[in-house]
Formats: C-alpha cells, sequence, structure tokens
C-alpha cells in the first residue's frame, strides 16, 4: 500500500472515532482560531518582574540546576572572562564559535590574546564552544538557542564546556515571551530547523537515581550575562 | 515484544523474590516522590496547570483529523516527509526502506517506548541495521538483551554492581583493572563508549513528546543531550512517534513543559527541551540532511470516542509508576509489555487486547495515588473498572471468581439476608479462630493464609454496630 492510502485510512478510523466527517464548518473555525490567535494559557507568575530582579531570578534558577555564571558590565568585557574561566578551570584557550555578529564583533586580540578561535560548527575534538543564546527564560534558568551559520547547534552538545552569552534584553519572563519575539523574527507559524532550550548541564540519574553531570552534552554550562545596554 | 501480561501474577511473585531487584526498587520512592512534591509545591499554579492541560488535549483529541492535516503541511512546508503507518509493521517496513535508501548501517537511537512497542531493534538488526540505544538506561537494557521497566527510566530494576558488571562484559577492549566503583565513573565510559557511536552513524531515530501543529514541530525532552546527538549529526533524522503527540500551538506546549519535568523527575525544566522542523536549512552548517516523521496509529484511534480516550491525554511522565504500591513492589517487568504500572494497565489491553493483558487492570489496589498525581487528570483507576466490568462481560475471568461474583451481588441486592449471611459468616469465623485475634489457616482461603493471617472478626457484624450507634436507634 502506497503511504497516501495509509493516510486515508488512518482518517477515516479517526474521524469514524469521533464521529465526524471532518467537513463540519464549525469544527474547522474552531480549529482555525486556535492556530492564528494562538492564546496564551496560564503563565505563572514567578519571572514577570522587572528587569533587574528577573535577570536576578535567572541567574539564581540557572546556578540552581548547576550552571555557573558570571556578568559582564558591557559586550567588550566578554573575552577576558572567557579567558578567565578557561584559566580557572585549566581549560585549553581554544574556542569555537559561530558567525554570531556580536560574538565575532568582540575586542578579542586586545582583551584576551591568549585565546585561539575558530570558527563554524563543532567537530569532535573540540573542548570548549561559545554561543549566544537568543533568550533566557527567567521563570526556569532556561536559555534558548537557535540553529543556523550564527551558533551552530552542534556547538552545545558536542564540547564538554559549553560558555553563553546572553544579553540582558534577552532575558525575558515565561516561554511565551520567547515564542511571541520568534514569531516576530521568523514569521508567525516558523520556527529556525533546531531551537533548543538548555536548562543546566547534560546529566543522567540512569544508575540507582543518582545524579550525575555530563552524561552526553556538556558537563559544564557557563553563562556570561552582559548588563548593558538597558533599554 | 512479546506480551506476559496474562501471567502478572507469576511475574509479580518472581519479581518479590528477587533480592537485587527489591533493592533496586527502593530507588523508586526515594528518587521521584519526594522531589515531585517539592517541585509541585515551588509553582503555586501548578493545580490550574492541571486543569487547563488536561483540557488543551482533551480539545486536541475533539479535533485530531484537523490538527494532524495542519501538522502534516507544516512539516511537508518545512521540507520534511510525513509517513503513516496503521500498525508496527508498516512503521518498520518505512524505516527500514529509508535505511535502505541512504546505505545506513549504523542507527543511533534516543528513547522511545514505542520504538519498544514495535520492537523496532529487531527489525533493524535483521535487516543488517545495528541499532544503538543511546540514552544511558537504554543502553544498559540493550547490553543485557532486557525492555525497559520503567517509562522514564528504563533500568530502574538495575544495582550499580550489576552496571559494571555488564560494561565489564561489553567493553572488553578497555584496561581490565580500570576502576569502576562509582557511578559517575560508568557514566563517563558510557559516554566515551557512545560518542563514537554517534559520530559513525548514518542515521538517527528519536521518538517526540510534543508534535505542534501550528509549526510543524517535534518535541524531545531529554537530560542527557543524547536525543540531540542523535538528530544533528547523522543524514537523516528520522521521528518515530504516535497520533496523540499532538497539541495545537506553541503556547500550549509551554502549558504542558510545566507540568512534565515537575510531575517526572521533580525538575523545573529538563536539561533539553528541543524543537526540531524539518531538515537543515540553507546556510545551516549542521543538521540533518532529512527529517522524516513516522505517524503511528497501532491501536490509537480505536480508543477515541470509547471510555478509554482519555487515555490519550498521557505525556508520558511515570507519575502513576512511581506512586503506584503495586509497581513499587514489582517493579515494571511484571507488567510483561511495554507500559507497566498504572497507565500501562489502562494501555495495554487497549493497545494488545483484554485477553492478552486482562490481569493488569487488576493489577491494582484502587488506591487513587495515580489519578491524585496524573498531571493530565487521567482517571486511571475509573479506567481500570471500566476493564474489569469488560473482563467479566467477556467471561475472562476464572470461574470461581466469577460465580464469587455473581453470589456476592445476589446477597447484596436482598439486605436482609446479606446481613444475616454476615452473622452466620462472622460467628463462623469466631468459632473456627478459637479466641485467638487472627488466624494462620482457613478453609477454602489458603491463597490469602499463604502470605498472611486473615484478622478474627469483632464479636458483631459493622451494620449491627451501626444501627445500634444511630441516634433514633
Amino acid at each position: 500500500m502506497a503511504d497516501l492510502d495509509h493516510r486515508a485510512v488512518l482518517f477515516s478510523r479517526i474521524r469514524q472515532g469521533l464521529g465526524v466527517s471532518g467537513e463540519e464548518p464549525a469544527r474547522r473555525r474552531v480549529v482555525e482560531e486556535r492556530l492564528s490567535q494562538h492564546s496564551r494559557n496560564l503563565v505563572p507568575r514567578r519571572g514577570q518582574l522587572e528587569r533587574s530582579a528577573r535577570i536576578a531570578l535567572f541567574r539564581t534558577m540557572a546556578e540552581g540546576v548547576h550552571a555557573t555564571v558570571a556578568e559582564a558590565d558591557k559586550p567588550a568585557d566578554i573575552p577576558a572572562l572567557i579567558a578567565d574561566y578557561l584559566r580557572q578551570q585549566n581549560l585549553p584557550s581554544r574556542i569555537r564559535h559561530g558567525n554570531d555578529r556580536l560574538l565575532s564583533e568582540l575586542p578579542w586580540r586586545e582583551t584576551a590574546p591568549t585565546v585561539e578561535r575558530l570558527s563554524g560548527r563543532a567537530e569532535p575534538t573540540d573542548e570548549v564552544s561559545v554561543s549566544r543564546a537568543a533568550a533566557g527564560v527567567a521563570e526556569s534558568g532556561t536559555l534558548i538557542l537557535l540553529s543556523g551559520p550564527d551558533n551552530p547547534t552542534t556547538l552545545n552538545f558536542l564540547p564538554e564546556t559549553h560558555i553563553a552569552v546572553v544579553q540582558g534584553n534577552d532575558i525575558v519572563a515565561s516561554y511565551e515571551d520567547v515564542f511571541d519575539r520568534i514569531r516576530g523574527a521568523y514569521g508567525t507559524g516558523q520556527l529556525p530547523r533546531t531551537l533548543n532550550m538548555i536548562t543546566g548541564p547534560s546529566r543522567t540519574g540512569d544508575i540507582e537515581q543518582r545524579l550525575e553531570l555530563g552524561a552526553h552534552g556538556p558537563k559544564r554550562l557557563h553563562i556570561i550575562i552582559v548588563k548593558s545596554p538597558e533599554r | 515484544m512479546e506480551t506476559t501480561s496474562s501471567a502478572f501474577k507469576e511475574n509479580a511473585t518472581r519479581a518479590l523474590h528477587d533480592a537485587a531487584l527489591q533493592r533496586a526498587l527502593e530507588n523508586v520512592p526515594r528518587g521521584f516522590i519526594q522531589k515531585r512534591l517539592l517541585a509541585r509545591d515551588r509553582l503555586p499554579e501548578f493545580e490550574a496547570l492541571r486543569e487547563q492541560a488536561r483540557a488543551i488535549k482533551d480539545h486536541t483529541l475533539a479535533h485530531l483529523d484537523l490538527y494532524l492535516e495542519r501538522y502534516e503541511a507544516k512539516v511537508k512546508a518545512s521540507g520534511g516527509h510525513v509517513h503513516f503507518a496503521a500498525d508496527g509493521e508498516e512503521a518498520k517496513r518505512i524505516i527500514i526502506a529509508i535505511a535502505r535508501r541512504l546505505g545506513a548501517r549504523s542507527v543511533t537511537k534516543g528513547k522511545s517506548m514505542v520504538g519498544e512497542e514495535i520492537e523496532l531493534n529487531e527489525a533493524l538488526l535483521a535487516a543488517g541495521i545495528q541499532p544503538v540505544e543511546t540514552d544511558l538506561g537504554e543502553y544498559i537494557i540493550q547490553l543485557r538483551g532486557e525492555h525497559p521497566s520503567h517509562i522514564i527510566a528504563p533500568a530502574v530494576h538495575l544495582t550499580r554492581d550489576q552496571v559494571e558488571a555488564d560494561f565489564r562484559q561489553a567493553h572488553a577492549h578497555l584496561p581490565r583493572e580500570r576502576n569502576l566503583d562509582e557511578a559517575a565513573k560508568l557514566v563517563h565510559e558510557a559516554r566515551l563508549v557512545l560518542r563514537e557511536k554517534f559520530i559513525a552513524a548514518d542515521m538517527g531515530i528519536t521518538g517526540a513528546n510534543f508534535l505542534v501543529a501550528e509549526t510543524g514541530t517535534s518535541i524531545i525532552v531529554t537530560n542527557e543531550g543524547n536525543g540531540d546527538l542523535t538528530q544533528i549529526l547523522p543524514k537523516a533524522h528520522l521521528v518515530l512517534t504516535t497520533i496523540d503527540k499532538l497539541v495545537p500551538t506553541l503556547e500550549d506546549v509551554a502549558t504542558l513543559l510545566r507540568l512534565l519535568a515537575r510531575s517526572a523527575t521533580g525538575q523545573e525544566m529538563s536539561c533539553y527541551t528541543t524543537f526540531s522542523t524539518g531538515p537543515r536549512r540553507p546556510g545551516d552548517p549542521d543538521g540533518p540532511q532529512e527529517y522524516h516523521v513516522i505517524l503511528l496509529d497501532n491501536g490509537r484511534s480505536a480508543m477515541l470516542g470509547t471510555p478509554f480516550q482519555p487515555m490519550l491525554r498521557c505525556i508520558r511522565c511515570g507519575a502513576c509508576l512511581n506512586h503506584c504500591p503495586v509497581y513499587q513492589a514489582v517493579g515494571g517487568h511484571a507488567y510483561g509489555w511495554v507500559y507497566p504500572g498504572p497507565m500501562g494497565a489502562v494501555l495495554t489491553p487497549s493497545l494488545v487486547g483484554l485477553d492478552k493483558a486482562g490481569q493488569l487492570p487488576n493489577a491494582s489496589t484502587f488506591c487513587g495515588r495515580c489519578e491524585e498525581v496524573c498531571p493530565m487528570k487521567i482517571p486511571l483507576p475509573g479506567m481500570m473498572r471500566h476493564w474489569r466490568e469488560r473482563e467479566f462481560e467477556r467471561h475472562l475471568q476464572p470461574a470461581a471468581a466469577r460465580y464469587g461474583l455473581k453470589l456476592w451481588a445476589f446477597l447484596a441486592e436482598r439486605p436482609a439476608l446479606y446481613r444475616l449471611v454476615a452473622r452466620l459468616g462472622n460467628r463462623a469465623l469466631r468459632l473456627w479462630s478459637r479466641g485467638k485475634p487472627r488466624m494462620s489457616t482457613l478453609p477454602l482461603a489458603g491463597g490469602w493464609t499463604r502470605f498472611r493471617d486473615f484478622p478474627t472478626p469483632e464479636a458483631r457484624t459493622f451494620m449491627d454496630q451501626w444501627q445500634d450507634r444511630r441516634p433514633n436507634g
């Protein structure tokens, strides 16, 4: 049987079970409205705070799931913070990041001359990656990363250490706020190929329910929050 | 997989006498119950969200055909493919055909209960394709040739010592004298071994926690990141999933995500929630070149419009397993198929038939904890009762149980006779007890007294005492 026939069989079984024909205008209207309005359900109050409290909550929640957090006053401070972190953690002084403009245009040579930079998607030999998060969600300390040449998805998963830069202005209250921003950037009903919500470094509880970090993804997730510019 | 649900009693007896299993099962209440409670209490809106989540899924199921149409159109528009499969055989044929076309020899897999349901690994092996389970728990049980005993913690029935022994046997290429005395070392070893498999894989297969009609997106929720390496490294990403995973919008997903991790592991969010829409886009330096969704029915459409439709709201968090006194005592394998615990006791008869799984709805004390903790408010005990009724109607119970129930019904409908028989029975039991508070043997009740004493009843029946205490006597 061709795929098409399987499709017809499945739809007719569903419609038989529901006792509908699929042609009812009222049902079609309800579905159309729900999809086009994409109304919010109840959004918890937790993240709905003013800017500085929202950033503070994001930090607390991220640290609560074993991420480490540093704060930069301005983007130009990022390279030095990364160099410091690599030294403290005894990591090699080589990082990889994508074409993200914010990351590419930082004063690397002036402020972090020891840091060697590679660009593009992650390779299995990479130990440290840097990406720029499209957003942070205060409610749960979750980072939002979007695929593409600016921040390739492999950077989020292959290296043992993942450093993510997020701007204070991009730290929002809820997942719903993120979806609104993405609709604004990509169009309604559109998403990038991969949208990663990342909440702390990789972990497993599969052996006797004991928490162990670094199962398959990064063992360390280091977040740099850029506090300026304030809007 | 082969169903042994009809042998639940025998399976359960064996489980109760398995010392290693009993030691491992102690981790279930310790690992899950307290953490869920804390997570729930940290979110004041939790109860209100449950109510909304139920409404979201009820609405979706009532309009399932229309949301599926939209979902399919959106997947196609993003460059992906949707394949419909009525049953496991069709799904496996589709997957193997894709693998053959790609010349795939090695396939990495994210954790998928649907994959277990249709015995995908066996079919891949038979076609000369090596499946590699990459979720740590699934990897362990694949090494052991077992099936998962829990829907989110597949190896919860095993102890660390057992895993160490399995790794020493399976990873014979590593130095024999290496130290594996901590869980952390086992996790690290699995990371190194599986990393090579991720890089070598030609195709990656994941399940889906949710499908979004609005955007044509499949979503997986993991903690390890294995599902991500499975889908972004190989040439093709296959999503093996079922029609009940659909939700309308991204906002609806947000609501369900707030309940899923809290109910499952007591986390605010699992580490990785990944939204996948189509294949790699122009300019993308990574991601799969092909994206296929295999959308399976396998008995679910037949649940629509029946008393079991609410079961299709299930988001597979496992809370009902963790809180079930029967599951805690015997573990998941005793249930004899893919889905254990209360959700399995309802779902398994729907999917494999009551004749094969009729014992499962009886494996419950009806304590009601499962329904209390279910984030989707599925009336699990009520549906188990439905199955028991059908089992009775279809004469699937042993004769003694049927006649016993008929006799009881006859008496229950005749209150005066019921009280008389109760009084006589009471007197007989007290006579037999010879004044002791408990009896260790009882005629016709050996099945009871073999495992525990039978308490001697009080001098007067409940109804008689009740009559005395009523103010108007």
